[in-house]
């Protein structure tokens, strides 16, 4: 298999022999191969040996494609490289699929610890920690142990008893290692078991069948994402909290209408690509 | 939270009105949001999933009170976590094989049944000190609140955001996209709760506004 890359957005750089007619270049996302991608026209790249394959299409760095020739057995194959897809999958579940905004996990928590804005960096700083680890641990299990086993309908009773005791590990761990930073963020560890996004995070990944470095991603990008919407939302509720509201909309009731506007405002995350 | 005393339960009518009203786990406790806010664009949405809550709910309260003398205090929130984990798992299996169609939306939101936090505090509040007869009425009306509560917001958002209820066309006019949206969970969530405070305070009871968040 030779080398190519995406160059820019319809253009990939080819390492290898190329007939200059485009009717003979077969490109497609390794994602659903039936569908091609219309290619105008193959001319020489800069260097020799090289090619550059011109498609209507608009490429992105972060997916994976294929193309072939007709006639030949050549195959390329343009595969982002793993620190491509773990910025994509970070970014991807941190902003433009923030698990608290676009999927509105984790709102029980959410609402909870978002009164101050001490609270808030706790808890997001603990539960992105934790919810790495028991992101990692969980992926492993499912990638040697369930799936090898076809023990798939064991997964909801697995993963959240993997996170219990994970949660229940790092407290124990932490109250002998570290008292001072037990007493802070002890009380958060507790919380964590009743965050959906602890355990999305695993039926996601199981879902998706992602690798390693996706599961890495996607644990911490929601991590992150949900440290992030914590720590906004808190300081937009600390302003709240002194604001004259009306009194049937106290409390709650306005903290959902402002998540509401962060909500749409992180909609305009939804057109982001990069890469 | 009311005050039930350990061994004299409360009658059925009070257990059932606590959960559709007085302590709603969605609009009053703010227990269990994620999927009401999720999955509530339509009603057929929303009654699956109330139902499959509304299930696991009752089962799991019954199971904790029939185990009562056999768990050990120490260590039961764990024991709790796996009683509702098997019931969920039968859920999960039984609607993604009656309810494909629907299941593929949802899905995601039944597996995550395990870790709402209403069902684990009815357990803990509830079923683990009274008999389960009660236990179960009290896990009824619980579900049915959060059953109401999932239906309300589905058929509001369903109608102002597609002008329909249950997928039957009722009004025709330019949909309000916004509702469907996911910022338009958070609004109808909001304006329902405060609608609540609205009739509590034609009721006569002070609004309660210092919320503190889920206890577990």
């Amino acid at each position: 298999m030779a080398d190519a890359k995406v160059l820019n957005n319809n253009q990939i750089l080819v390492e290898g022999p190329l007939p200059t007619d485009p009717e003979s270049v077969r490109l497609v996302r390794a994602d659903d191969a039936d569908i091609l991608l219309e290619v105008t026209a193959v001319s020489p790249g800069s260097e020799p040996g090289t090619f550059l394959v011109t498609t209507t299409e608009t490429l992105q760095t972060a997916d994976h494609y294929l193309m072939t020739l007709a006639g030949s057995d050549l195959m390329w194959s343009i595969a982002p490289s793993a620190m491509a897809v773990l910025v994509a999958g970070v970014i991807g579940s941190a902003l433009i699929n923030n698990m608290v905004f676009t999927r509105y996990l984790g709102l029980c928590v959410f609402f909870g610890v978002s009164r101050k804005k001490e609270t808030a960096i706790g808890m997001g700083v603990t539960f992105t920690i934790v919810g790495l680890l028991s992101g990692m641990l969980t992926w492993a299990l499912n990638e040697f142990v369930m799936r090898p086993l076809s023990l798939d309908f064991l997964q909801i009773i697995a993963f959240i008893g993997i996170v219990a005791c994970l949660v229940q590990g790092t407290d124990l761990v932490l109250k002998k290692v570290n008292k001072v930073l037990h007493g802070k963020f002890g009380i958060y560890l507790m919380l964590i078991t009743t965050n959906c996004i602890i355990l999305a995070v695993p039926l996601l990944n199981a879902t998706n069948e992602a690798n390693l470095v996706e599961g890495f991603a996607l644990a911490l990008g929601s991590g992150l994402g949900f440290a992030l919407a914590l720590f906004l939302f808190s300081c937009a509720r600390e302003r709240v909290d002194m604001a004259p509201v009306p009194v049937v909309f106290r409390g709650l009731p306005i903290a959902f209408i402002v998540a509401g506007l962060f909500a749409l405002a992180f909609l305009g995350f939804s057109g982001l690509s990069f890469l | 939270m009311s005050t039930a005393t350990t061994r004299t339960s409360p009658p059925i009518g009070t257990l059932l009105m606590r959960g559709l009203f007085d302590e709603n786990p969605v609009f009053r406790l703010a227990l269990s949001l994620c999927p009401a806010v999720a999955v509530t664009t339509t009603v057929k949405n929303g009654v699956m999933l109330g139902v499959a809550v509304f299930v696991v709910q009752v089962l799991s309260s019954v199971s904790a009170s029939l185990l009562r003398p056999v768990i050990i205090p120490k260590i039961r929130v764990p024991l709790f976590v796996i009683i509702i984990a098997i019931w969920v798992s039968v859920m999960d299996m039984v609607l993604a094989a009656f309810y494909p169609d629907i299941y593929a939306e949802v899905g995601l939101y039944v597996k995550l049944i395990v870790a709402f936090a209403i069902i684990i505090s009815r357990m803990e509040l509830f079923a683990m000190k009274h008999p389960p007869m009660p236990a179960f009425w009290d896990g009824f009306g619980m579900g049915l609140g959060f059953l109401v509560a999932m239906i309300l917001t589905g058929a509001l958002r369903e109608l102002l955001g597609s002008g329909s209820v249950f997928g039957i066309q009722i009004v025709d006019f330019n949909p309000l996209l916004l509702v469907i949206l996911p910022a338009g969970g958070f609004f109808t969530i909001g304006l329902i709760m405060a609608l609540f405070n609205w009739v509590d305070v034609k009721r006569g009871i002070a609004v309660k506004d210092d919320y503190k968040g889920c206890h577990g």
